[in-house]
C-alpha cells in the first residue's frame, strides 16, 4: 500500500472506532458548552466582549486538549501501537492519520461551539473563523506527537498539558490577535507560519516518538 | 574552570571600577553586564543541548542524549537566573516586579515552563532509548519555540523594554560593549565550565554504578 492509502486506512479506523463507542466526541462537545458556560460567571457584568474573545480561545485550547489526552488511549489499551509500529508502513502516516482524527473531531465540536459562542457572547466575525481553523491544525499536528509521547511516560495525562501549553501559547496569541486586533491579518499569517514549521518537525520526529 | 573564575573576576572588577554608569538609568543600569550575558548564555545552552539532540538522533550514541540533557539542566538555571535578574531590574527601573511588556522576560517564562516540562517528560520515562528519544525531540522543539515565541510574544505586545541591539550594531559606548564582551565571555566560561564538571560527575556515577552491579552477586 502507497502513504496515501495507509494513512486513509488508519484514519478509517479511528473514526470508524470512534463512531462505534462513542467516548471522545461527545466529551469534547459538552465539555467545550459547560466551559462557555462557566465562562459566562467568570465575567463580571461589564466586562467587555474582547475577555469573552480571549475565553472562547481558551475554550478551544482546552478542548483539544480533552481530545487529545483521549488520542492515543486505545491504542495503549490494546497494546495497538506496538502493532502499528511493526507493520510496514512509514510511521508518520500514523501521526499524520491521527492528527487528521483529532483535526475532524475538533472541527465538529467547533461547529457546535462557534455558534454556541455567538449565542452566549457575540457573534464571531469571519476572521475569527479563519484563524480558528489554522489555530486547529497548529494544535493538532503538535498535539498529537506530544499525546504520543505522553503515553510512552509513567504520568500519562498528567503530563500532556505540561508539554503542550508552553508551546501551544503562540496559537492563542495568533488567535487573539486575530480575533480583536485591527489588523488581523498578520496574525493569520503567523498561524500559517506557526503550522507549517510545526507539523514538518512533528511530521519528520514522529518516528522517534514510538519506535526506540 | 580556571578561565572561568578568571574572567568571571575580570567582568565583575569591569562593571564595578571601569565601565561609566549609564546617564540615563544610573547605578542600576550595571545589572545589564550581568542580566543580558547570562540570557544570552542560556540561549547558547538550550542551543547546545539542541544540538546534541539532534546528534543523538543521528548517532544514536547515549553520550550525546546525557550531554543534551545537561546542556538544558544549565540552560534552565541561567534561564532562571535571567529571570531573576531581569525581575530586579524591572523593579528598579519600572517600579514593578514583573512586566508583561518586556518581550525577553515573558519569552523566558515560557521557555522555563517549557524546558521544566522537559524535566517531567525525562523523569517519567524509564531509562532507555525510548527516554533519550522523547528527550531528544522535545529538545528540538525548543529550540524551534524560542523564535516562534519570542515572535508570538512581539507580536502581542507594545515594546517597552529598551533595544540595545539594532540592526546599526550596538548602541552604547566602546567601555560599555567591551564591558558587555567580557562579561558575556565570563558567563559562557563559567556555563562551559559547569557543563564540563556536571558531565564529569554523571559519567563517574554511571561508572559506578556498573561496577557496582558487576560486584553484586
Amino acid at each position: 500500500m502507497n502513504y496515501a492509502g495507509d494513512v486513509a486506512a488508519l484514519l478509517r479506523k479511528d473514526l470508524l472506532l470512534e463512531l462505534r463507542a462513542r467516548e471522545t466526541l461527545p466529551a469534547m462537545a459538552l465539555f467545550v458548552i459547560a466551559a462557555l458556560t462557566v465562562f459566562h460567571f467568570a465575567l463580571p457584568a461589564g466586562s467587555s466582549d474582547l475577555a469573552a474573545q480571549g475565553l472562547l480561545w481558551i475554550a478551544i485550547l482546552f478542548t483539544a486538549l480533552l481530545g487529545l489526552s483521549r488520542a492515543f488511549v486505545s491504542e495503549r489499551e490494546q497494546g495497538v501501537l506496538d502493532g502499528l509500529v511493526l507493520a510496514p508502513c512509514d510511521r508518520s502516516a500514523i501521526w499524520l492519520a491521527k492528527t487528521l482524527s483529532v483535526l475532524s473531531f475538533l472541527v465538529i465540536v467547533e461547529a457546535i461551539a462557534l455558534p454556541a459562542f455567538g449565542l452566549f457572547f457575540s457573534a464571531v466575525s469571519l476572521r475569527t473563523v479563519a484563524a480558528v481553523a489554522l489555530a486547529d491544525v497548529g494544535l493538532c499536528t503538535v498535539g498529537t506527537l506530544l499525546a504520543a509521547m505522553a503515553v510512552t511516560s509513567r504520568t500519562r495525562e498528567l503530563l500532556l498539558p505540561l508539554l503542550f501549553l508552553p508551546l501551544a501559547l503562540p496559537i492563542v496569541v495568533g488567535g487573539v490577535g486575530a480575533s480583536v486586533a485591527e489588523d488581523g491579518g498578520r496574525y493569520l499569517g503567523f498561524l500559517a507560519v506557526y503550522d507549517l514549521v510545526f507539523a514538518i518537525i512533528s511530521w519528520a520526529s514522529f518516528e522517534y516518538v514510538v519506535a526506540e | 574552570m580556571v578561565l572561568a573564575l578568571a574572567l568571571m573576576g575580570a567582568a565583575v572588577a569591569m562593571v564595578a571600577f571601569y565601565v561609566p554608569e549609564d546617564a540615563d538609568q544610573g547605578l542600576s543600569q550595571k545589572i545589564f553586564y550581568f542580566h543580558v550575558p547570562i540570557a544570552l548564555t542560556a540561549y547558547a545552552c538550550f542551543g547546545w543541548g539542541a544540538l546534541k539532540a539532534l546528534l543523538y538522533l543521528w548517532r544514536r550514541d547515549p553520550r550525546y542524549d546525557l550531554e543534551s540533557y545537561v546542556a538544558i539542566h544549565l540552560g534552565v538555571i541561567f534561564g532562571a537566573m535571567t529571570l531573576v535578574t531581569g525581575m530586579i531590574w524591572a523593579k528598579i527601573s519600572w517600579g514593578v516586579w514583573w512586566a508583561w511588556s518586556s518581550n525577553q522576560l515573558v519569552l523566558f517564562l515560557v521557555l522555563f515552563l517549557f524546558y521544566s516540562a522537559y524535566f517531567m517528560l525525562r523523569f517519567s520515562v524509564e531509562d532507555g532509548p525510548m527516554r533519550a528519544n522523547l528527550s531528544a525531540v522535545y529538545a528540538l522543539f525548543g529550540v524551534v519555540l524560542i523564535p516562534i515565541g519570542f515572535l508570538a510574544i512581539r507580536l502581542a505586545n507594545d515594546f517597552i523594554h529598551p533595544t540595545v541591539f539594532t540592526s546599526q550594531g550596538p548602541q552604547m559606548a566602546g567601555s560599555m560593549f567591551a564591558t558587555f564582551v567580557v562579561c558575556w565571555a565570563a558567563m559562557l566560561a563559567l556555563a562551559a565550565a559547569f557543563y564540563g564538571i556536571e558531565l564529569a560527575g554523571k559519567r563517574l556515577d554511571a561508572r559506578l554504578r556498573e561496577l557496582r552491579e558487576l560486584l553484586a552477586p
